[in-house]
Formats: C-alpha cells, structure tokens, sequence
C-alpha cells in the first residue's frame, strides 16, 4: 500500500492543478501559432488565482512550478504581492495582460508560457525523465538536462558499479569460508558460524562505526601498516571517505547474506560425489569444477542476488563512509525526501529502483524460489 | 575434512593456503567489531588507540570510564571535553529505542505468528502470493519502503508520532517472525491439533495449550529477530520521528556525521554485547527446538 502511493506521487501532478484550474482551462485555449502571448483571459484568471488563492497551497505550486523552469517561483512572488496591494487599494486593472506585464516584464516572455504546458495535465512524467537527467523543452520533446545538472545516470552507473563490486567480493570471500563450513564437523562449524551470525546480528551503525575507527588516517589498519614498515608515517592511506571505503565495508556487512545461503546449499551436497569424481580418474580441481561447482549454483545465484538487491539500495554505509563521491541512488532518495521537499522526483527514483529489484527477485525466484531463504 | 595421508604437496600448500584464507575472512568479518572495545575505555578524545595505550606495561592513565559517564549523562568536570559535548540524549534514545522496539516486537510477533500458522495450512489458496507480499519488506530496500511509507503515513498523518514510527517497524519486522514460526511448522504434527479438537478444546485453547508451547522456541527467535530489526533501524527513524524523538541508532549516525566522539564507541561495545547475548539465546533455542523436533545434528 504505501509503496503503491509512491507510485501515485511519481507521475501525481494534480496538486499545481487545484491551485489554477481556470488558468489551465484558459490556457489550452491558446492557439500558440496564432498570438505569440496567451490571450488576455489566461492573464485575468491568473491575476484573479493569485488574489483570491491559499498562500500555502501556492507557495506549494510555486516548488512545482521551479522545476519546470527557474525563475517562476521569484516570478510570482513578486507579482503576487502587487496584486495584493492593488487589491487593498480596490483597484480594477483595465488590461491584465499590460498590467501584469508592467509588474514584471517576464510575463511578457513566451518561454515562461511555454513551460506552463508541462503542469496543465494531472499526470506527468517529467519526474521519470529527470531521474534519468532528461528534462522537457518547449515544445514538450525530451532533452538532456544541462551538463552540470547531469547527477542521476552517473549515479545509477556508479550504484550498480559498487553493487556488482561487491557481489563479486562477497563471492570470492564467502565461498571458501561456507564450504568450510559445511565440510568442518558439527562442534567446530558451530562454533566459526558465530564469527558468520555475531556480524548478521550486530548493529548496522556499529559496523559501520566500527569501519570508520578502523580506515581513518589515523585508524588501526593505517596504524598497523605503519608500525610494519610497511608505509611510512605519512603516507597513511586515504581509505574512508571514498569509494574504497564503501566497498570495504559493504563487503563486511554483506558478507553473511552470501555466506549463509551457500552454507544451506552445500550442507546437502554429498562428500561422495568428490571422491566418486576422484575415483573415476578426475584431479581434484577437476573434480570441483565438473562435479562441486554446478551442485552450488543455486547457492551462489540465492547469495549473489540477495548480496546485488541488498547492496543496490543501500544508504547508510555509502553515506557514512562514502564521503562526497561516495553517494549512491539511495542517498539521493533521502536527499529529495528530507531537504529539498521534491518528492515526486524521490518517489519517480524509488520507483525506477524498485521495478530494477523487481526484476532480479523475479530472477531469485526463478532460480532458487523465495520459500528458501534461510536466517542461520 | 582433514587432509588424507596420500596427499601430495602441492595439495598441501593448496590446503593450508584455502584455511589460511578462511582465517582471514573470518578475522576480516569480526576484527572490526572488536577493534573498537578498547577505543571506548581510552582518555582521548579521539577514536584512536593512543602511544599509552598501546604502551608496555599498560599506562592506567591511558584508560578511563570517561566516556561511559558521559554517555549515562554524567556531566562532571573530569568527563566533559572541549570537543565532545555532554548531554543525556543518549540515555533518552535508549529508552525510546527499547519502548518502540518492545512495543514493535509484541505486535510483529502475534501477527507474524498468526500469518504463519495460516499459511503453513496445507489448503491455504494464494500461498506463494501471500508469502510473497509478506516478506517484501525484508527483500525491498529499506530506503524505498521509508519513502513509500513516509508519503503514505503524511497523507494520514501518522509522519512525526511514535505510533507512526511503530507500525512501520511492526512491517519490517512481521516477516522475520513469519519466516520463522514457518520453519518450526515444518515439523509439527497437525494430527495434534486434530486430536485436541476432538477431545473438546476450543481453538483459542488448543492454540495456547496444544499449538504454542511446541512452537515456542520458533516464536521467541522470531521475537528476538524482530526486536533487533527495529532496535538497529535507523532510516525510518530518521525519516518518521521528529527531531526530539531519538532512538539509538539516530543519535549515533547524527554522532557519526557531526561530532565524532568515543561516546559513539562506548554505544557501540555496549550494543555487541548485547548483539553476542541475543545470538547465544537464539542459538540455544534453535538447538532445544532441534532436539524436540527429533533433528539429529549431524
């Protein structure tokens, strides 16, 4: 239910619409081939919204109005309060449209006009396009954002960068370790699991805390090198606060959920198969490659997918340790949701993260089935 | 798994070098957990091990409780610091974080084991459906559910309460409960509840008297998982709670992102022992209930 409503928020337009439903009525009666200016009834309903209108509610429109084009927002305050002026003083303008343009010259700016096309409909999809750096011209064609404003695709990229990145580290540190696991017998594999389950079950903030004490310059792992010798005093290594750091830490706090449903799958894998491969004349790492590895598919695609989907929306580590450069999609999120208030394009960046996750659980069902999702 | 005799050496080195990469990892996945118990004993009031405590012999200047006090919100002159401000935010979030954590639990763990008791009935319709909706939380990422619930919780104003903050974490934590109480179904006899049925028990009885005790120990875990989802949960917090509603982990990631303090780290080693006690209850439990079920350990 609430993810549907985020659904709803992402294209919702209608808000902007309450506010100058008779602006908008008169506005789709502009002929733009025809007059260069709207008509002068689009100036009088206007004039007539802005007099009479809740100051909340437009003061909401105006954000709205922002993203469509800058300058709207500044543009209507400053109209805004002559018209209340006037208004007190009981004055009737004979001709909106001059008036208005004599308050502010930029009512007498078609390109302001032009972008009011994009918030006449109830529905927009402008949100989906600037998650993905596009914006709307005049003529509602869909173009690039300017360069600087380009932030998402780079962000998704590196998102999915750090999330494939740290699949595969997960892999390569969590396969040996559950196939010792599931090879060691009971008393002692019960015991190293707690060193799998104690990280599982240890707060988020305090690993990543933990992460932080241990990569800063002046950290234990910097601090060790040096006492090896192995770097000197300065040139301690800048791990935390970049790329690096994330990746380091997400590998740790990841590394249960690849370690654990690989564990179930080769609990069950009969030791016999190896020594039967062996038997018949296979190497051993022949053995492993033919007859182990195939058996622990579906454990490394169970892990995999569920390291992949965890790690694509993760938001605390990349933002704790990330740093400036460090900052992935779900960052973002939080950023629009919490600071700028531009909640349909947070809803329209969640919604395109959840319909990726979609897919790959589609996926994970496909392979291994939802029903097998273990906790240790 | 021992090494049989016949093993060349080159299986050898392959051998030792395969445990000696498993020791890595696993020192990898705790060493950070344990690196920062010390630092939160130390004087300083930096996160650093300083020259005096890595001093031979131990220097008991070096170390102190210093930083324990403060986070009790002890503010006497020998525990403030210039850097490190005092207050007791951190003992005020630690009751919320225990009142909306227990709260969250009583409430996840009865529906979450009701949800788990249908859907573990053999002629359940839309089972996969439902299992699948169930455990969504836990499968979508936290910050799309914290958005989707905060636009959802502003429209009926539930955003900035702490009933708002409660029933999401009852959402995220229902599918631990759910998913447990499931595993511990797996080998109940239902014949049980038939012949209590048959024996006149009504079945509000034969679930508290049949029913509950059997699959009590899958219950407690699934409580236990429960209570520390929403004890670590910080994104809906931060989201959901007004600025003077804190829990835990919102006050560590403000200390984390503004002042970092060992006070952080003194939270933080008292909530691995805490993570080290509930691990061992679930352990235990997860064995006793192994052992009723019959399940041999292997």
């Amino acid at each position: 239910m609430p993810i549907g409503d985020m659904l709803l928020r992402s294209v919702d337009d209608a808000q902007i619409n309450t506010v100058f439903p008779k602006t908008f009525e008169e506005y789709n009666k502009w002929d733009r081939e025809k007059d260069e200016l709207p008509p002068e009834e689009v100036y009088r309903t206007l004039f007539e919204e802005l007099a009479t209108g809740e100051k909340i509610a437009i003061g909401r429109a105006l954000t709205r109005m922002n993203y469509s084009k800058s300058g709207w927002k500044s543009l209507i305050k400053k109209t805004s309060r002559e018209i209340k002026k006037m208004t007190r003083k009981g004055l009737v303008p004979e001709s909106y449209k001059t008036t208005l343009i004599e308050i502010n010259k930029d009512w007498g700016d078609p390109t302001f006009w032009y972008s009011m096309a994009q918030m006449v409909n109830k529905q927009t999809s402008i949100y989906y396009w600037n998650a993905i750096d596009r914006t709307f011209d005049q003529d509602q064609n869909v173009i690039m954002q300017d360069e600087k404003r380009r932030i998402y695709v780079q962000t998704w990229f590196k998102t999915l960068k750090v999330s494939v990145y740290v699949t595969f580290f997960c892999l390569i540190l969590g396969f040996p370790v559950a196939h010792l696991l599931a090879n060691l017998p009971l008393r002692y594999s019960n015991l190293l699991m707690i060193f799998v389950l104690l990280p599982f079950w240890t707060s988020l903030l305090v690993r990543t805390t933990a992460w932080i004490v241990m990569l800063q310059q002046k950290g234990v792992i910097n601090g060790v090198l040096v006492w090896l010798g192995i770097l000197s005093d300065d040139g301690r290594l800048q791990m935390v606060y970049n790329e690096t750091g994330t990746l380091i830490a997400m590998t740790q706090i990841l590394l249960p959920f690849m370690i654990l449903p690989l564990y179930s799958v080769m609990k069950v894998i009969p030791k016999s198969h190896m020594r039967a491969a062996q038997n018949l004349g296979a190497k051993p790492a022949m053995a492993f490659w033919r007859v182990y590895l195939p058996q622990t598919i579906p454990g490394m695609s169970a892990g995999g997918l569920l390291v992949f989907v965890l790690a694509i929306g993760y938001f605390i580590t990349p933002e704790l340790v990330g740093g400036k450069d460090g900052k992935l999609i779900g960052s973002w999120i939080a950023f629009h949701l919490k600071t700028t208030l531009n909640w349909g394009l947070c809803a329209a960046l969640g919604a395109i993260l959840l319909a990726v996750m979609l897919v790959f659980y589609w996926l994970y069902n496909k392979i291994v089935g939802i029903d097998n999702i273990k906790l240790g | 798994m021992a090494l049989p005799s016949y093993a060349s050496p080159v299986q050898k080195t392959y051998y030792y070098f395969y445990l000696f990469f498993c020791g890595v990892v696993f020192f990898f996945l705790v060493a950070p957990l344990f690196a920062i118990v010390p630092i939160s004993f130390s004087v300083s009031p930096f996160m650093v091990f300083t020259d005096g405590m890595l001093a031979w012999p131990p220097d008991p200047e070096a170390w102190s409780l210093r930083w324990y006090r403060n986070m009790i919100g002890d503010c006497s002159a020998d525990v403030v610091s210039s850097t490190v401000p005092c207050s007791n935010k951190w003992m005020i979030g630690t009751v919320n974080s225990f009142f909306i954590g227990i709260v969250a639990t009583v409430i996840a763990t009865a529906l979450g084991t009701l949800a788990a008791l249908g859907l573990s009935r053999p002629h359940m319709p839309f089972k996969g459906l439902i299992m699948a909706i169930l455990i969504s939380p836990m499968i979508v990422p936290l910050i799309i559910t914290a958005a989707g619930m905060f636009f959802f919780y502003a429209r009926i104003n539930l955003v900035y309460t702490f009933t708002g903050v409660i029933l999401a974490h009852v959402a995220l934590a229902t599918p631990f409960v759910v998913i447990t109480v499931t595993a511990t179904l797996v080998g109940f006899d239902m014949n049980m509840v038939k012949a209590a049925q048959s024996l006149g028990a009504r079945p509000v009885k034969t679930f508290f008297r049949v029913i509950m005790p059997l699959i009590l120990p899958g219950i407690i875990s699934g409580a236990l998982f429960a209570f520390i989802t929403s004890f670590d949960e910080v994104v809906i917090v931060m989201f959901m709670a007004s600025l003077d509603q804190l829990t835990i982990p919102k006050q560590m990631w403000a200390g984390i992102r503004q002042e970092i303090s060992p006070v952080i780290l003194c939270m933080a080693t008292c909530l691995v022992a805490l993570s080290i006690f509930l691990l061992t209850t679930v352990e235990l439990l997860r064995r006793r209930s192994e052992r009723l079920r019959g399940i041999k350990p292997r």
